[in-house]
C-alpha cells in the first residue's frame, strides 16, 4: 500500500479519536460545571437552619426550605404510591403475559406517554384533580407525577425481567409452580435489584420535575395543611427564589438547586449500589 | 387440588426394587406435535418401562427434546404449539390431567444446569414450597441432595448461592431439586451436553442408582451415553420413532439400515 494512504488513514484515525474524546470529556465537564456553579453560589447558604427552617418573610434574610424539601418528599412518596404499582405490573404483562398486538400498542403507548411534555402531564393532572375541588393539593402533584413515574417503570421492568433466562421460568414450571407463582418466586427476585433501581431512577428523574407541580401543587410557603392543600416542593421553591428580585432569595434558590441535584445523586449511587449487589447473587 | 401424600423413597425401595418386566409407567400412542404448522413428532407410539431408563438417541432436531417436553406437558409454555395423541402415565391420560399435578409427578432435568438465584437449600426446598408441603423441610432437603449425591460435597454451604457451584454440582442440585418433589417420572434433556467426562460419569452412576425408585426417559447425542446408561433405546429421526428395543439388541443387531447407519456414524 502507498505511503500517502497509510498516513491520510492515521490522520483521520487521530482527528475521530480526537473528536469522540473531545465530546466524551465534555459530557463529564457539563455535570461537573454544573455541580461547580451550584456549590460556588449556593454553598454559603446552605446550612442548618436551611434543612430546619420555613422561608422568611420577603425582607428579612435567613430562614430555610424544610417545608419544600419534606414536600418534595411527600410529593415523590405519592408518585411511587400510585405510579409504581401500575408501571410494575404492566411490565410484568408486557414481559411475561402480553401477546402480539396488544403488547405492541401498550409498548408503542407508554413510549409516547413518555414523550408527553411534563407541563402537558401537568395541565391534565390540573383537569383531573384540581378543577373538580377548585383548590391545588399534593394530592394533585402527586398525581401529575406518578403518571410521569408509570412508563419509565413499565420500560425498565419489562426490561429487567426478559433479561432473566428462560431456562429458571421452565426449571421453576417443571416443578410443578404455576405461572404466576413462577414468576412471583423465581422471575420478579431474579430481577428485583434491575427492577428496584429502574423505579428508583424513574423517581429521581420527577423528583426535579418543576412544570407539573405549578398548577396542582402549587408551592406554599409553610408547613402543608395536608394532602389535600397546597405543598411546597424544591423545584418550585427554585422557579419562585430564582425569579424573585432579592438577592438573598437567588442564594437560596442556588442552595435549593445543590439540595435537589443531591438527591437525585444519591438516588442514582443508591440505584448503582442495588444493581451491583444483585448482580453478585 | 388433592395432593398425593409424600412417598418415602428409603421406604418405598423395599416395596419396588424387583418390578414386574411388563410395567409400564408411560404409554405413548399416536402422538403428533406441532410447531405452528411445522410437524415436528409424527405418529410416535412408545411404551417407557417402570423402574428402567429409556434414550432417546437420533440426529439434532430430529424431535427427540420436543418428544420428551410433552410428557410432562412442558410444550404447553410455548406459544402456538398443538399436541395429538394418547399419552398415559400410569393408565391415566396426562392431557386431562392438571398441569401442575402433572409436573410434580414427572420431573425435569434440562440442557444447561438451571439453579434459581438462592441459596443452595431453597434450590432444593423450591418444588415442596410451591406445592404447599408442610413438614420437615430440613429432612426433605437432606434426603434428596444425599439421593443426588451432592450432599457430602454441600452439607455445610447450604446457605450459599447455588451458583457458587461447579457446573456438574450445579446439575446434580436440578437433580436433587426435581428429585425433592418425588416424582414417578424423571425426564432428563441431555442432562450431560455441558458438562466434563468426570461429571458426566457420576450422574450417569446417579442414574443408575435412582432406578429403584424413578423412571428415567433421557435424550442423549452421546451414544456411548446411551449404551452405557439405559435399559431401552429409542432411535428417533426426523420427527418419527424408526426403532425402539433393548439397549444391547440397539446398538448390537439394529433391525433398521437407517439406525444402522447413525449408530455406525454415518450421519447425525
Amino acid at each position: 500500500m502507498s505511503e500517502p494512504r497509510i498516513m491520510w488513514r492515521k490522520a483521520v484515525n487521530n482527528v475521530m479519536l480526537t473528536l469522540t474524546g473531545v465530546a466524551a470529556f465534555g459530557v463529564v465537564c457539563v455535570l461537573f460545571l454544573i455541580l461547580g456553579y451550584l456549590i460556588y453560589n449556593g454553598g454559603h447558604s446552605l446550612n442548618l437552619n436551611f434543612f430546619t427552617q420555613l422561608p422568611k418573610p420577603v425582607g428579612e434574610t435567613g430562614g430555610g426550605m424544610a417545608n419544600a424539601i419534606v414536600g418534595s418528599l411527600k410529593l415523590l412518596l405519592l408518585a411511587a404510591v400510585m405510579g409504581l404499582p401500575v408501571g410494575l405490573l404492566a411490565g410484568i404483562y408486557l414481559a411475561e403475559f402480553g401477546g402480539k398486538t396488544f403488547s405492541f400498542i401498550v409498548r408503542y403507548v407508554t413510549d409516547l406517554l413518555n414523550g408527553v411534555p411534563s407541563i402537558v402531564i401537568g395541565i391534565f393532572a390540573y383537569a383531573l384533580v384540581v378543577l373538580p375541588v377548585k383548590h391545588f393539593s399534593a394530592l394533585a402533584g402527586g398525581v401529575a407525577l406518578g403518571i410521569m413515574v408509570i412508563p419509565i417503570t413499565v420500560r425498565s421492568t419489562e426490561e429487567f425481567l426478559r433479561g432473566v433466562p428462560n431456562s429458571m421460568r421452565e426449571a421453576a414450571m417443571a416443578l410443578g409452580a404455576s405461572k404466576w407463582k413462577t414468576i412471583a418466586t423465581v422471575v420478579l427476585p431474579a430481577a428485583s435489584g434491575g427492577i428496584l433501581t429502574g423505579m428508583l431512577l424513574a423517581l429521581a428523574r420527577v423528583a426535579g420535575e418543576t412544570a407539573p407541580l405549578l398548577f396542582t401543587a402549587f408551592g406554599n410557603r409553610y408547613w402543608g395543611q395536608g394532602w389535600g392543600q397546597p405543598i411546597a416542593s424544591l423545584p418550585v421553591m427554585i422557579y419562585t427564589y430564582a425569579i424573585s428580585p432579592y438577592d438573598d432569595w437567588h442564594r437560596q434558590a442556588w442552595a435549593a438547586g445543590l439540595v435537589l441535584l443531591m438527591l437525585v445523586l444519591l438516588s442514582n449511587l443508591g440505584a448503582r449500589f442495588i444493581l451491583a449487589r444483585s448482580k453478585a447473587v | 387440588m388433592a395432593m398425593k401424600p409424600f412417598r418415602d423413597p428409603v421406604h418405598m425401595e423395599k416395596t419396588t426394587t424387583q418390578p414386574t418386566e411388563q410395567s409400564i409407567r408411560l404409554d405413548i400412542t399416536d402422538l403428533n406435535f406441532f410447531y405452528g404448522p411445522k410437524q415436528a413428532v409424527f405418529g410416535l407410539n412408545l411404551k417407557i418401562p417402570t423402574h428402567k431408563v429409556t434414550a432417546l438417541i437420533g440426529p439434532s432436531g430430529c424431535g427427540k427434546s420436543t418428544f420428551l417436553r410433552t410428557l410432562n406437558r412442558m410444550n404447553e409454555t410455548i406459544r402456538n404449539t398443538r399436541v395429538e395423541g394418547k399419552v398415559l402415565l400410569d393408565g391415566q391420560e396426562i392431557h386431562a390431567m392438571d398441569v401442575v399435578g402433572l409436573r410434580r409427578r414427572v420431573g425435569m432435568v434440562f440442557q444447561r444446569p438451571n439453579p434459581f438465584p438462592k441459596s443452595i437449600y431453597e434450590n432444593v426446598a423450591y418444588g415442596l414450597r410451591v406445592n404447599g408441603f408442610k413438614g420437615r423441610l430440613d429432612d426433605l432437603v437432606e434426603k434428596s441432595l444425599r439421593r443426588a449425591a451432592l450432599w457430602e460435597e454441600v452439607k455445610d454451604v447450604l446457605k450459599r448461592s447455588a451458583f457458587a457451584l461447579s457446573g456438574g454440582q450445579q446439575q446434580r442440585l436440578c437433580i436433587a431439586r426435581a428429585l425433592a418433589v418425588d416424582p414417578e417420572v424423571l425426564l432428563l434433556d441431555e442432562p450431560c451436553s455441558a458438562l466434563d467426562p468426570v461429571t458426566t460419569a457420576k450422574i450417569e452412576e446417579l442414574m443408575f442408582q435412582l432406578k429403584d425408585s424413578c423412571t428415567m426417559a433421557i435424550v442423549t447425542h452421546n451414544m456411548q451415553q446411551a449404551a452405557r446408561a439405559s435399559d431401552f433405546t429409542a432411535f428417533m429421526l426426523d420427527g418419527k420413532l424408526i426403532e425402539h428395543s433393548v439397549t444391547s439388541k440397539l446398538f448390537t443387531t439394529p433391525t433398521d439400515p437407517r439406525t444402522e447407519a447413525y449408530i455406525t456414524g454415518r450421519f447425525g
